[in-house]
Parts: C-alpha cells; structure tokens; sequence
C-alpha cells in the first residue's frame, strides 16, 4: 500500500502492474545510482526525485490541475516550454524509458520501431504512466518517420493529443514553418487554459527555462576539471529531470550541486581517479529510466563528461534572447533558439557534428561513443559520418547500437571495456 | 615467473601457461552449463604466479578465482602480436562472436569492429548449417570447396537461414553448392567488418573458425591475399591474456 494508492487509481493506473515497474526501478536505481562511490551530497534531491518519481510530482500536478492549471505533456525538445509557462500552465516530459508491455505496441507500430516509440505506447497501453494520465494535453511532433507514422496512431489511445509540425532544413521556409508551428500551439495553449499570451507571461517563461538552461550548463562546465567531480549517470539524471521537475526548485537544486562540485575541484576531490579516459556520448535521448549504456561505461574504467543528446547538450544548449519586448519579438527569439537545435531529424545537419566536436575539446575528452537504439534510421546515418570524420581527426569512436533489453549486456561491456583498453594504450 | 591466461569462450575454454615468453602448457576443454566446473578442471594441477581471465565468461572467472581482467579484443591483439609481431590486422570469428581488429606498428588497438547481438556469421551458425546440411564441421568446409557453383543465402539470421537452407534443398540444390553459398555469406560479413576498421598486412584469421578450410580459401580468393593462421587459431585469446599480467 502507498499513500498515493487513491490518487494513482483515480488516474486509471493499473496497480499492480505499476507496484511491479516501481519495484524495478527501485532496484535498478539501488543497483545503478546509490552503487556509485563519491557521490555529491547535492544528489540526494535526485534520489528524493526518484524516490517519489510516480508519487509527489504527479501530486504536485493533480493539485495544480484541482486550482485550475493545466498540465501539458511533451515527448520532445523542440515543444517550447516558455510558451506554456507563459500562459500557467506545466510540462511535463513523458515515460519513455523502458521496455513496457512491447507486444501490446506492437499491435499499433510496427515490430521494428525503436525503443523509445515503443515505449511510450506501452506506458499508455499498460497503465502505468501517472504522468500521462495527469495531463489535459499530450503534444506529439513530427521529428523522424517513426515518430510522425506513429502519432497517426497514438490519437487513438490517448484522446488529448496535439500534433505539432517541424521543419527538415534549415531554411528560411523551415523557420517560418517553425514559427507558424510555434504560434498554432501558442492559439491552442490559450484555448485550452483561458490565458492570453502577453509580454509578461512570454518573459517569465524565456526567464525560467533559460535559468533552467544556465543552471545546466554550470553543471556541465564543471565536467571540464581534470578530476570529473560528478559521474555521467548523475549529470543525466540532472538531464533527465530537467524534463518534468518544478522549474524553480529543479533550478536551486542544479546550483546547490554545483556549488559543491566547485568546492570539490579546488579541493581536487572527484568521483574517479586522475587520468581516468573520458567520454562523450552523442546521440539519440535516454528517458528515464534508460541508464543502461552509461551504467556500462562508468563500471569499464572510463568516465562520461558531457552527453550531446536531447537528455543533455543538444536539448539545453542556446538561450533564447531575453531583450524582447513584443510578442512578435518573443516568438521570432523563441523560433531563432529551437531552431539551432541539431537533431538529426535535420538534413544536412553538420551543427551536431561540430558540437561534438566541440565538446570534446571542452571537456578534454579522449573518445566519442556514439550510441544509437535499433531501428532508429536518422541517428544511424549520422553515426557512419560522425565515425568517419571524427577518427579522420584522431578522435576515438565506437559506434554501439542497442535498445531497452538487457540480452546484449555482454556484448556491449566487451566492446566498451575494449573501447576503454583502447583509449589507456 | 608463470602466468596463465584463460579464455572462456561461449564453446571452448582454452587455458595458455607461459613461463619466460614461452608457452609451456596449452589446453582446451568444452564450455557445458556449468563454466566455473569447466574451469577448474582445466586448471587442476596447473601452478601459476598470475592468471589473466579473457572471453565472455572473464568477469565471472574473477569473481570465483580472482584474477586480472582483459576485453577479448585486447587479448586477441596482445597474442596476435605474440605470434605474428607484422600483423596489422585481425579476423577472429569464435562461437558466438566474429571481431575484425586493426593495429597499428606498436600492436595496439587502432579500430574494432564486432557483429550485433545475434549469432549471424559466427561458429555457431555455421554449425547449425552443417548440422542441417548433415556435414560434419570437417567435411563441411571441404565438400564446400569441391562445389563449382554457389547457392546464394539471403538470410543471416540464424534461424531463417536454417530454414532457408532446407527450402534450398527441397528445391533440389546440390549440397555442396549450398554448404559453398553459406560459406561465402559468412566470408562476406566478415570482409565488410574488415573493410570498417581497414584491411591492411598481415592479415591474420583467429578463432575456431580459422580450422575451417572453407572459410580460409574463400576469405583468401576474395580478398586475394595470404592468411597467416596460427598453428592453434583457438588459443591465440589465451595466449594475450597469459601476456597480460
């Protein structure tokens, strides 16, 4: 029995399904995060986040939602988190993470969809998303094929969905279609919450989620120092979080930690040995709980110093200009920052290759994993070129494909501590 | 001193004793349900200084006997070099995995490549398709070879190659053209991998599989070069991990 028993049934939550995937991923998290050595104190927020992640929050929500706001959820970061703070109501990213009831997707996407599709299919299928159920609109979009095919369906199993279109080139047309997109969904966040997008609403949604951004980026040039003061899985989890905490106290609590990992390298304390080799991974979005490949990596020998992938630097990098002062100069600021964003839903999309690039100088990287899950047609094409390019410059890359199973760990730990014996020669 | 190196592997263990450089002892046992038995048998009355565990069931190894730790990968380049110090480039295809390595002059790891989480194109799927074409593993490299023509495999999933072969040979396919067309499928994965981390000399074939004459001529017709293959192409593991101490 939990004390959100009441709250979770009057959201149609399957009960014991949902104590079991809860039970899981206590003890994954136990096995994963709470195994780790010198760790922050800072972290035990998260802990505390993941502790009540289908308890407190969904609290939070549903008693925001009984004062009149509305909760809208995302499954990607082209979704403009400033316009729906603009107008009160919350964002909530969505449980895409793990491998929930795949056969029941199966019978709305295709068998060789990715991971990550199949996932959000199954926690609606399953009934074991709180967060889901806790919303008054879901917004799709139309970044890959999978995606874009898979929304078709999607409407049939929730019945609040929004789908909203994107650009492929960064064109001028493509940031018109952008902004024309942006101001649709600004129409129906009005609609659906009875508040008007003004100036003043505009400004303190760009405030927040560029606090939100900074806040992020303090933490990620931390990873810089020549003792990594943070693991890789903590930075993710930070990264991860972003996507559904409350702004405010997600922002204190990113700073708190930062604090103390600026104490910690003028002390020269840190979570792994000097000279431990140092990793980038680049590529596609790791939802919670999705710790599986950096788990692999900071238990081999090698430590992850910066992650470009949405749950990390292709989701936070850029501000968006703060000195607006129409909503016309607000949605031109808002449509110039979301459309640097390097996905590779993009063509061409060199930016991704550069910020890559870019981060590994930065963060005195030795080598790039490149991870991709299976099916995933848009990272897989980037990763042949990133590999290309970056060991044409004496970068080290290993390029892993995976999804959510646990059968090919073996596998992988081979091929990362290979990896990592390669980078120590 | 004396060091061991052992390679559990996903059919074979293979145990390798080194005392100065040179190799005193080298056994093999079958990998059964039960590794950790396997194991000590074949350790029984042997003495060693250090022992360095290799192969898929390494991290098990250390958990029950305590012992260094070393990725297949680095193992198979370490004995590579041991035994042919101008090799640049490694093919092992074992039981359950086929890994192309490239290395540059000091013999380290320069680029590896290994297959996904499936059995296509490695030992074990060539003992399935032996089995189904009733060859043994000998006579399937063999009669392979006295065939003129190919019969071509799509499928590299195991299981549907296996049925895809029995379809072949309702179909009246001559056995051998078919044991031939397997053959060069799994030849064919294996020069893509190749070509991935860069094909350059010597080219050195590793791993059970290198036993197999089938696959040792089509690799070198296709690729028109000399194989160097090690007197024990199974051990070579064995011999990088008893290398690493």
């Amino acid at each position: 029995m939990s004390k959100y028993d009441e709250m979770w049934t009057g959201l149609g939550i399957d009960l014991e399904a949902h104590d079991s995937l809860l039970r899981v991923l206590g003890s994954a998290y136990k096995d994963i995060y709470l195994k780790q050595e010198n760790r922050p104190k800072g972290m035990e927020y998260f802990d505390f986040v993941v502790s009540e992640l289908h308890g407190l929050r969904v609290k939070e929500l549903m008693d925001a939602r009984a004062n009149g706001r509305k909760v809208i959820g995302t499954f990607c970061v082209f979704v403009p988190e400033e316009l729906i703070i603009a107008v009160n109501a919350i964002a909530v990213g969505l449980c895409a993470g793990a491998d929930i009831a795949s056969d029941a997707a199966e019978e709305y996407v295709p068998r060789n969809t990715c991971a990550l599709i199949k996932s959000a299919f199954g926690f609606k299928l399953a009934k074991v998303c709180p967060y889901i159920e806790a919303t008054d609109m879901i917004v799709g979009e139309n970044t890959c094929d999978g995606k874009k095919k898979a929304f078709e369906e999607y409407k049939d199993i929730v019945d609040n969905l929004y789908v909203m279109d994107l650009p492929q080139m960064k064109s001028e047309v493509g940031k018109y279609l952008l902004k024309a997109e942006y101001k649709r969904f600004a129409r129906t966040l009005e609609e659906l919450t009875g508040n008007k997008i003004t100036v003043e609403g505009l400004k303190r949604g760009v405030k927040m989620v560029n606090d939100k951004r900074k806040a992020m980026h303090r933490l990620a040039s931390l990873r810089a120092a020549a003792i990594v003061p943070i693991s890789g899985l903590d930075s993710l989890l930070a990264n991860q979080v972003f996507f559904y905490d409350d702004p405010e106290r997600f922002i204190a609590s990113v700073n708190a930690i930062c604090d103390e990992l600026e104490v910690r390298i003028e002390k020269g304390e840190g979570v792994f040995p000097k000279n431990t080799p140092r990793i980038i991974v680049s590529g596609c979005p790791m939802a919670v709980p999705n710790w599986k490949l950096p788990h692999i990596i900071e238990t081999s020998g090698a430590v992850i110093v910066g992650e470009e992938m949405c749950t990390g630097e292709r989701g936070t990098q850029h501000l968006v200009d703060e000195a607006c002062e129409t909503i016309e100069d607000y949605f031109d600021a808002i449509a110039d920052r979301y459309f640097k964003i390097d996905c590779a839903v993009f063509t061409p999309n060199d930016d991704r290759l550069n910020h890559v690039k870019q981060m590994v100088d930065k963060y005195k990287a030795d080598g790039v994993i490149h991870y991709g899950l299976q099916f995933c047609q848009p990272y897989a094409h980037e990763a042949m070129t990133m590999e290309k390019i970056l060991e044409g410059s004496d970068i080290p890359v290993l390029s892993v494909e995976t999804d959510y199973s646990q059968e090919d760990l073996g596998q992988l730990k081979t091929r990362i501590e290979a990896f990592v014996e390669r980078l120590q020669d | 001193m004396i060091h061991a190196g052992i390679d559990i592997g996903s059919r074979t263990i293979k145990l390798v004793v080194m005392e100065d450089g040179i190799i005193k002892i080298s056994k093999k046992t079958e990998n059964t349900f039960n590794t950790i038995e396997n194991c000590k048998e074949l350790l029984q009355d042997i003495k060693y200084d250090s022992i360095t565990a290799t192969g898929y069931g390494r991290h098990l190894f250390n958990e029950y006997f305590g012992s260094n730790v070393i990725s297949e990968i680095k193992a198979f380049t370490k004995g590579t070099n041991y035994l042919f110090p101008n090799s640049r480039t490694i093919l092992d295809i074992g039981g359950q995995d086929t890994k192309a390595i490239s290395m540059d002059a000091k013999g380290r790891i320069k680029k590896f490549e290994m297959n996904d989480k499936c059995a296509a194109g490695t030992g074990r799927f060539l003992e399935i398709m032996a089995m189904a074409l009733r060859f043994s593993l000998q006579e399937f490299g063999d009669r392979a070879l006295e065939a003129s023509e190919s019969e071509k495999i799509n499928c590299m999933c195991t299981v549907f190659a296996e049925s895809e072969v029995i379809s072949q040979l309702a179909r009246g396919a001559d056995r051998k053209a078919v044991a031939k067309g397997i053959i060069q499928s799994v030849v064919n994965r294996s020069i893509t991998q190749l070509k991935k981390v860069g094909i350059s000399e010597d080219l050195v074939f590793v791993g059970g599989v290198a036993f197999n004459n089938g696959v040792v001529r089509l690799i070198e017709e296709s690729l028109n070069t000399t194989l160097c293959i090690p007197e024990d192409p199974q051990i070579v593991g064995a011999i990088g991990a008893a290398l690493e101490y």
